[in-house]
């Protein structure tokens, strides 16, 4: 396989997916105005140490902005019928997945970015780690990237089946991911239940980061990013392979 | 070298064998049509060949380079118009073209200029800065083929081209198809207009049930059925058909007002019918006669009526 050919088709098909579907206005107005409203929601009136909770909010934002938009590309190309033409060009199925990924992975950093560097200049956020904090953007924001390309991996050319099945598994996590109650406080099945939840990871980063206060070494939760996000990669590789066999 | 080299191809969905064992050798600069009913295999053996689709048995060659083991290096070497295959709808006709145009790794200069190039010829220069959104069926198959021939591929594939277009932009398309031959392009295209497969290629095959049943050049498929020549004769006055039990009309039929009599020896036929008026006081009114065309060649080889 031609190396160069297979990296400009990957920078390609990341450019297409950029122009297409995240720089819209709407897309934008919505990742920006997402944070607000999830902060508001979850701050405001609780007398929360702002602390202690942002670095779980930021875990948050990169999260639902890396993954918002990555489950409805392959199902609304499959319905324009742009699918086929986007396979039958210098492609392979890696190429489109981590196209799919490296967008959905830039625009969760850049929109998680303003919300950070905004809430620091308000707040004037602590900052004990730089290198975990750098870690946990670029980490978090491909892991959930990915997680993005692999809910668009069913057979299905109908987006709104892929939206709820999207939820379904999205929503949980910010549930189970020590982002409302920190990690060192769970015991018990609470706690196994985090440790099972790839978000867990990112915001355990987010602590080490900015409060010094992880439960897990920085290079543990990186490893875990690392092994998340090849087993997404592996699995929407092994589902979108599976559809190519039985015909889209 | 062949410009395609599928070799017993198969694939099967379910129960149900879409293609079955089909090999086709295409040489190159010819135009390769694939005919078929609905259902044949057209689509799903071009699917094959362009990678959207991995065949259970089988393989493909693009000018040598094989499709399963070597993708990006094969459809570097292909155009291709997927069946209903639409275009970025969100993107501007220019914006869809030089998209296309990245993937093949052309540079700035000469993506702006091939695109500027391609939409002269396909009549939507003044429409390159509109959204596809707003394009008609015919203007945005007009698209489709400017992205497939941005990087004037040496093998160009066509599922369909020119279905449900109308007739100027069927025009665009069959010069475009002309042209890029003329340029050295090898084509495959699969059409279901017979006529369009009679006036634009070199060889056809004939597919069914999944199946190759015939493949040739157009005049040769139309000889193969050559029994189906006949002569369209009126008289003056109605005749039954013992008038045409006579050397060299194989059978006869009714058609309106006329009769239209089987042979696989036309100028005999007509001269017996010529005796036979003269001999029953028959006047002739009109008498042609007719070639078989490759519609009855299509008809008769996919089983159809």
């Amino acid at each position: 396989m031609d190396g160069k050919v297979f990296l400009r088709s990957i920078a390609v098909v990341t450019e297409k997916n950029m122009r297409i579907y995240y720089f819209k206005g709407p897309v934008v107005v919505f990742g920006l105005l997402f944070p607000l409203i999830m902060f508001f929601t979850f701050f405001i009136g609780r007398n929360l140490d702002i602390v202690l909770f942002f670095p779980g909010f930021l875990g948050m934002m990169l999260f639902f902005t890396a993954s918002s938009v990555g489950p409805l590309i392959t199902p609304w190309e499959k319905r324009e019928k742009t699918y086929e033409r986007l396979v039958s060009l210098p492609v392979i199925l890696e190429s489109i997945i981590i196209g799919d990924l490296m967008a959905g992975a830039i625009f969760g950093i850049g929109i998680t970015t303003i919300v950070f560097v905004v809430s620091d200049a308000l707040l004037r956020l602590p900052l004990a780690n730089i290198g975990a904090l750098a870690l946990g953007f670029v980490l978090g924001s491909i892991a959930f990237a990915a997680l993005g390309t692999l809910l668009a991996s069913p057979t299905t050319d109908n987006p709104s089946n892929i939206m709820m099945l999207s939820s379904l598994i999205r929503l949980p996590l910010i549930f189970v991911s020590g982002i409302f109650v920190p990690l060192g406080q769970l015991t018990g099945w609470e706690w196994i239940l985090t440790t099972l939840s790839p978000l867990t990871y990112l915001v355990d980063l987010f602590h080490a980061g900015l409060n010094g206060d992880a439960v897990y070494p920085p290079w543990f939760d990186g490893l875990v990013l690392v092994g998340v996000i090849l087993v997404f990669i592996g699995c929407a590789k092994v589902i979108q392979r599976r559809n190519l066999v039985k015909g889209i | 070298m062949d410009a395609i080299e599928a070799v017993h191809l198969r694939k099967s969905f379910g129960p149900v064998t879409a293609v079955n064992d089909v090999s086709i050798s295409i040489p190159p600069e010819g135009i390769f049509g694939f005919l078929g009913p609905n259902g044949a295999g057209k689509t799903t053996t071009i699917r094959m060949i362009t990678g959207v689709l991995i065949p259970d048995t089988g393989s493909v060659r693009v000018l040598g380079t094989d499709v399963n083991a070597d993708p990006l290096g094969a459809k570097l070497k292909m155009g291709v118009i997927p069946e209903n295959g639409t275009v970025y709808s969100d993107l501007t006709a220019e914006q869809n073209i030089i998209i296309t145009a990245k993937f093949f790794g052309m540079d700035r200069a000469n993506r702006e200029r091939r695109a500027a190039e391609i939409l002269a010829r396909l009549g939507l220069s003044e429409r390159k800065d509109d959204i596809v959104r707003t394009f008609s069926k015919g203007m945005r198959q007009r698209i489709s083929i400017a992205c497939a021939i941005v990087h004037s591929p040496p093998v160009l594939i066509l599922d369909e081209p020119t279905t449900g277009l109308d007739v100027y932009s069927r025009r665009l398309v069959i010069d475009t198809i002309r042209h890029m031959n003329q340029e050295g392009s090898t084509i495959l295209l699969t059409t279901h207009n017979i006529e369009e497969a009679n006036e634009l290629c070199t060889t056809i095959s004939i597919i069914n049930k999944g199946k190759i049943v015939a493949t040739g050049s157009p005049e040769k498929l139309k000889k193969a059925f050559d029994t189906s020549r006949y002569v369209e004769i009126a008289f003056d006055q109605p005749v039954g058909p013992d008038l045409f039990e006579a050397p060299g009309i194989t059978r006869a039929e009714k058609w309106g007002d006329k009769w239209r009599v089987y042979t696989d020896d036309p100028d005999r036929a007509v001269k017996s019918l010529a005796s036979a008026a003269e001999r029953d006081h028959l006047t002739i009114v009109s008498i042609a006669t007719s070639n078989p065309t490759l519609e009855e060649a299509f008809v008769r080889l996919t089983g159809g009526i």
